[in-house]
């Protein structure tokens, strides 16, 4: 394609970021509203017009600056479909700040359209670098964004967020230097076929899994994560959870396997033992939490982790299964947030234990509420569920321990998210002022109506969303074949062995049956 | 268009068309729309099993929509209808409209009715998703929708504590099944490259004897994939270790109860193991644990149900082991004798719910038949329901004359076809049957005696207090309080007397068909034809047990509870131990809770107070920026502003600097 979409999805947010600079608050919020939805017109254009079993790269755009550096974007459907999360997140992100931001509009609007430049700009970089600039840059508008429009404590949350976040990132950086070094270029598409020599991948992927593990976040190093969200703003945590989670994901499948199988490999069984630890210890902690966004936070390193043991199942299943949840998560966990924000907006507290009794003065918001705690569940119909069902389905046939152990998370996932249900929406009103809140304004539906349908068509019909990756991951999946794990489960399988004709007529033999 | 397509989204259309008018259109729309739906949908299930038992209906597959495609893991949305199916879309429907109608008399007082009303067709619709499942995981689509409607009805009235827990609970022990049956799928997929059950079904004898890895040990492929899926039926059907959750959902309304907790949906579990029949033959040791598991549940919970004072807990417990037996007859290989009974037990278990409903309705919301009695003469049509109700379930009737209710048809079948299985579980599963049927006749009667027989103990309930503004001792010898039961309305009388009918007539008529018409299941379920010849073979002692032990457990509810009504408390005194063992539910529930629920809040608060915020904070971040702080504080120590120290600084490093080049 000729006309430079990706470059202009980069631009029109970028030209509405530095106009809300010079605004007043409510043309800042028209203008944010605005280019955000042009973006996500724009973004249903690309996804139309991309080509599902085209080039493996759509959209191709190139300029050489200078040395080995190039401006070069370019999408598969891995990233279309990230980017279309992101575009889809944001106007809503907007609408949620619309009543809840008063302080600085225009800067507050302003950073979170540089948020959206940087998010599209590291899905679509096929540029070493570049992508290193957006990965890394998209810090400092969420620091901001936690650092001066957050809750209490927020000055201790945006530093943690970001000393986390940069500690990984540092390690990276010298990694992908080596490597430009090696292999001689910084584009991806190239790289992704570099074979790099399997001791030196070694290295290499602890560098990368040192940033991408923060970001995802995997235990031990998910702390940042509740107290960011705590801190953070509704529409910034939605961001956080919705998009930012998303990138150690996507880094895991972009760089780790592609560029290093041998020690992806040799590493899977790390990911597996902090998945699993994930898994039980944060779902353990969710359920005796009495803040909200801190319970839906650490629900979100739970299903994170089911992400990480699919990337690492190394099979179609697997891979595809977490890009579901990612993207399934990306929308019922920013919901989840929304749904927090909605009445925190109206009581100022997210502690539990003040609400209760909701589905009767708010009866639409329960409804919706209820949908997204279902879709968290992962009940089939939702989106959550084919992620699930699909990563765990890929895993099974690398280890059914690990099958076993992250398959407990719906379990406990019932357990704490239907325990928050029902003390926000059910029991009996006990507080006067939470009974008094009204039910969801114009705004709020148009927040949530899009995000519930979303999350009922990709759980009905998710081949839309799987039918563009499809190619990309069966060549991810090749690519990587050399080095999958051995199947712990099939020993045998396909092959009857004796018949075991002994039992079988010992128990059926007297009636002669068969 | 096929009509399967109408006999199942008609229901779904109607729930979300009631859910979403809520209360902005009169309740009456709802409700309207909800029972015109059903009863739409169940006059066009009884022509399809009717085909099917005229032989005239070929099984088919109506495809809807394609679902996900994942490298060779693809299913799709599609009806499957079989005469299996064919079995549960009437038993659905039936009973799913004629709840509905009776909820109309039932709920009327309710101000959330139109939630209600949606909440039973959105159950009735994933209901019959499940049963017209192609592949496991439609199958799985369903089973989570009715646990999600299941928990939405136990929780209807979200205002009491009592009932929310019931509604968490039944969800988050039913997830525990669902563990098994996830990980059933995905070991079925792993094994046969495909989830679709017609397909699995038709490769599974070749996997017969087949070994694989699982845990860490090699076991035998269909026995683990069978156990793995049984487990999540363990779940759905309550089953002895996963059943604590279905006596608790008792806090939903009756006509829920009926519907889902005793017709419908506690069966899916039976259901499943049916379908995947020719699976479960090729799986001996799995067998030989759902026969065990099965004839301990109907053991377990019958014994409960003799000391339960709660009418609806008693039916409960009674379905509990109700469905032991369907799931025992499974195990030794019976599966049509299973279907059977589950039809039978739909019509009068949902009867004697609805009567128990109408009942409750009469005596102002009571619930516990200490405080009945007599109502015989107050409530006459509820009382000749329950009569029909109860003679089912006891299985009155003779095999000489043969004539008999429902259960005579197919509990008797059930015994008879463990007796004739001959192996040690068979045998097991015979003994327990026979014993439960005991039971199950004793708890029948001494519920139907306690209720409608002996003096109006009615003055004191609370509720009745209520309602008639009097204490005991105020009402002195008038032990009614001057309270007047009332018959149900209409809306609720012509459900319970058309599921008498079934309850009558349904194993008369319909037995040669389920447990003799190898042409009439066709290729939907395992027919295993030698053992239902050797079931019509067995002693007349065998198949005379089940009436002995009815008239026997008649006999001693008759003497305790009318004749000399000081027995059941003096054998409850001499039998302390026993007794409260039975009445605390066999101490499953504390057990639970001191070992699940309990440690998973205080792990839960560990992890948190000493894992993140004690270790990985204390040593991580907040760790760091202390060396940074420390580490600041030392290095602000070098930049004093002196002089002399800068001039000692140089000197060091000027000498350093020499050494360096020098050497």
């Amino acid at each position: 394609m000729e006309f430079p979409i990706l470059s202009l999805m980069l631009a029109i947010p970028l030209a509405g970021a530095i106009a809300c600079l010079f605004l007043g608050a409510q043309a800042a919020r028209m203008t944010a509203l605005l280019a955000t939805l042009v973006n996500l017109a724009l973004g249903i254009l690309l996804w139309v017009n991309f080509e599902i079993g085209g080039p493996q790269w759509q959209f191709v755009e190139r300029a050489e600056i200078f040395a080995v550096f190039s401006y070069a974007l370019g999408i598969d459907g891995i990233a279309l479909m990230l980017i279309m999360l992101s575009v889809f997140l944001m106007p809503i992100c907007i609408l949620a700040s619309w009543d809840a931001i008063t302080k600085r509009v225009g800067e507050y609007m302003s950073a979170f359209l540089l948020m959206e430049v940087l998010m599209i700009g590291v899905f679509a970089a096929q540029d070493l670098y570049l992508f290193y600039i957006f990965f890394e840059a998209g810090l400092i508008p969420m620091y901001l964004i936690i650092g001066v429009w957050g809750g209490d404590n927020r000055i201790y949350a945006s530093y943690k967020f970001f000393l986390y976040t940069l500690l990984g990132s540092v390690l990276m950086l010298i990694a992908m230097m080596w490597m430009v070094n090696q292999a001689g270029t910084t584009d991806i598409p190239t790289l992704l076929n570099y074979d790099f020599d399997p001791s030196a991948q070694t290295w290499l992927w602890l560098a990368f899994f040192a940033s991408f593990a923060v970001k995802m976040p995997m235990w031990p190093v998910h702390t940042w994560l509740p107290d960011a969200h705590v801190q953070a703003p509704t529409a910034g945590s939605v961001i956080l959870a919705g998009v930012l989670l998303k990138l150690g994901g996507y880094g895991f499948i972009r760089f780790s396997l592609p560029m290093f199988p041998e020690a992806s490999e040799q590493f899977a069984w790390l990911v597996y033992i902090l998945s699993m630890v994930a898994v039980i210890y944060t779902s353990l902690v969710a359920l005796v939490q009495n803040d909200m966004k801190k319970l839906i936070a650490y629900s979100s390193v739970a299903h994170m982790a089911i992400v990480t043991v699919g990337l690492f199942a190394f099979n179609v299943q697997g891979i595809e299964g977490a890009m579901m949840v990612m993207l399934g998560h990306g929308l019922v966990s920013g919901a989840l947030f929304l749904c927090v924000g909605v009445i925190y907006d109206r009581l100022h507290t997210r502690e539990i234990a003040r609400y209760g009794g909701l589905s009767i003065n708010m009866p639409k918001y329960a409804l919706f509420f209820l949908l997204f705690t279902m879709a968290s569940i992962g009940l089939p119909g939702t989106s959550n569920f084919i992620g699930e069902f699909l990563a765990l389905a890929g895993i099974y046939k690398v280890s059914t321990l690990v099958t076993l152990v992250c398959t407990t998370g719906i379990i406990l996932g019932a357990a704490y998210m239907l325990y928050l249900y029902r003390r926000v929406a059910f029991g009996e009103q006990k507080n006067a002022d939470a009974a008094a809140m009204p039910d969801l304004n114009a705004r709020e539906w148009a927040m949530l109506a899009p995000i519930a349908a979303a999350v009922l068509w990709m759980g009905v019909y998710p081949e839309s969303f799987l039918a563009p990756m499809r190619q990309d991951i069966a060549a991810l999946e090749a690519r990587i074949a050399r080095a999958a794990p051995d199947f712990d489960a099939d020993n045998v399988i396909g092959t009857p062995r004796e018949h075991n004709a002994n039992y079988v007529a010992a128990a059926h033999g007297e009636e002669g049956a068969h | 268009m096929h009509p399967i397509l109408l006999i199942v989204f008609l229901p779904l259309l109607a729930a979300i068309v009631a859910g979403l008018v809520n209360k902005s259109a009169p309740s009456i729309f709802a409700k309207s729309i909800t029972t015109g739906a059903l009863f739409v949908s169940a006059a066009l299930s009884w022509p399809i099993f009717l085909g099917f038992v005229g032989g005239t209906y070929e099984p088919t597959v109506v495809p809807v929509l394609k679902w996900v495609q994942s490298g060779t893991l693809t299913f799709d949305w599609a009806l499957r209808v079989d005469t299996l199916t064919a079995v549960m879309l009437v038993v659905i429907n039936t009973v799913s409209a004629l709840v509905h109608l009776y909820s109309w008399g039932y709920m009327e007082e309710d101000p959330d009715q139109p939630r209600f009303f949606a909440y039973l067709s959105l159950f009735t619709f994933a209901m019959l998703m499940l049963v017209t499942a192609d592949n496991l995981v439609q199958m799985f689509f369903g089973w989570e929708g009715v646990g999600l409607a299941s928990y939405l009805l136990i929780g209807f009235w979200f205002k009491k504590p009592s009932a929310n827990a019931a509604a968490i609970k039944a969800f988050v022990v039913n997830r525990v099944g669902d563990l098994g049956f996830m990980l059933g799928i995905f070991g079925t997929y792993l094994v046969f490259d495909t989830v679709s059950i017609s397909e699995i079904l038709a490769a599974a004898p070749g996997m017969s004897g087949a070994s694989i890895g699982f845990l860490g040990y090699t076991v035998y492929t269909m026995d683990v994939l069978c156990i793995l899926l049984f487990i999540g039926a363990m779940g759905k059907s309550a089953q002895l270790g996963l059943h604590t959750w279905l006596p608790d959902a008792m806090e939903g309304p009756t006509p829920v109860s009926a519907l889902i907790h005793a017709a419908t949906m506690v069966t899916a579990g039976v259901f499943m193991v049916v379908r995947l029949s020719p699976m479960f033959e090729t799986a001996p040791i799995a067998l030989g644990l759902v026969t065990f598991v099965g004839a301990a549940t109907c053991i377990f919970a019958a014994t409960v149900g003799t000391t339960q004072w709660d009418i609806k807990r008693v039916i409960a417990y009674s379905t509990c082991s109700q469905l032991g037996y369907m799931f025992f007859a499974a195990g030794v290989g019976a599966y049509g004798a299973a279907m059977f009974h589950l039809f039978t037990h739909a019509f009068f278990k949902a009867l004697l719910f609805l009567g128990a409903g109408s009942v409750i309705h009469a005596m102002h919301h009571e619930q516990d038949m200490r405080y009945y009695g007599n109502l015989r003469k107050h409530i006459p049509l509820t009382f000749w329901a329950m009569m029909m109700g109860t003679l089912a379930i006891t299985g009155v009737g003779v095999y000489h004359l043969g004539v008999g209710f429902a259960g005579f048809w197919s509990k008797d079948a059930i015994i008879e076809v463990a007796f004739a299985r001959g192996t040690e579980l068979g045998n097991f599963a015979f003994w327990m049957g026979v014993f439960a049927a005991l039971l199950t006749s004793f708890y029948s009667w001494r519920l139907m005696f306690l209720t409608f027989w002996g003096k109006p103990r009615w003055i004191e309930s609370e509720h009745i207090q209520h309602s008639v503004h009097k204490t005991p001792e105020e009402a002195g010898e008038d032990t009614t309080g001057g309270y007047h039961p009332h018959e149900s309305p209409i809306s609720m009388l012509v459900p319970l007397g058309v599921l008498s009918i079934g309850a009558v007539l349904a194993g008369q008529i319909f037995a040669p068909t389920f447990l003799d018409d190898a042409a009439f299941w066709g290729s939907s379920i395992f027919y295993n034809e030698p053992l239902i010849h050797a079931m019509h073979a067995v002693p007349y002692w065998v198949k005379y047990s089940a009436l002995v032990v009815m008239l026997i457990g008649l006999l001693v509810a008759w003497l305790a509870y009318i004749k000399d009504t000081s027995i059941p408390g003096k054998t409850a005194e001499q039998l302390g131990p026993i007794y409260r063992f039975l009445y605390n539910k066999w101490y499953f529930d504390e057990l639970y809770h001191y070992l699940f629920v309990v440690p998973a809040f205080w792990l839960g608060r560990q992890f948190w107070k000493l894992g993140d915020v004690g270790t990985i904070d204390r040593f991580g971040p907040n760790g760091v920026a202390w060396v940074v702080e420390k580490g600041a504080v030392g290095a602000r120590k070098f930049q004093t502003g002196y002089l002399y120290s800068y001039a000692l600084v140089m000197l060091l490093g000027l000498v350093a600097a020499i050494t360096w080049v020098l050497f």
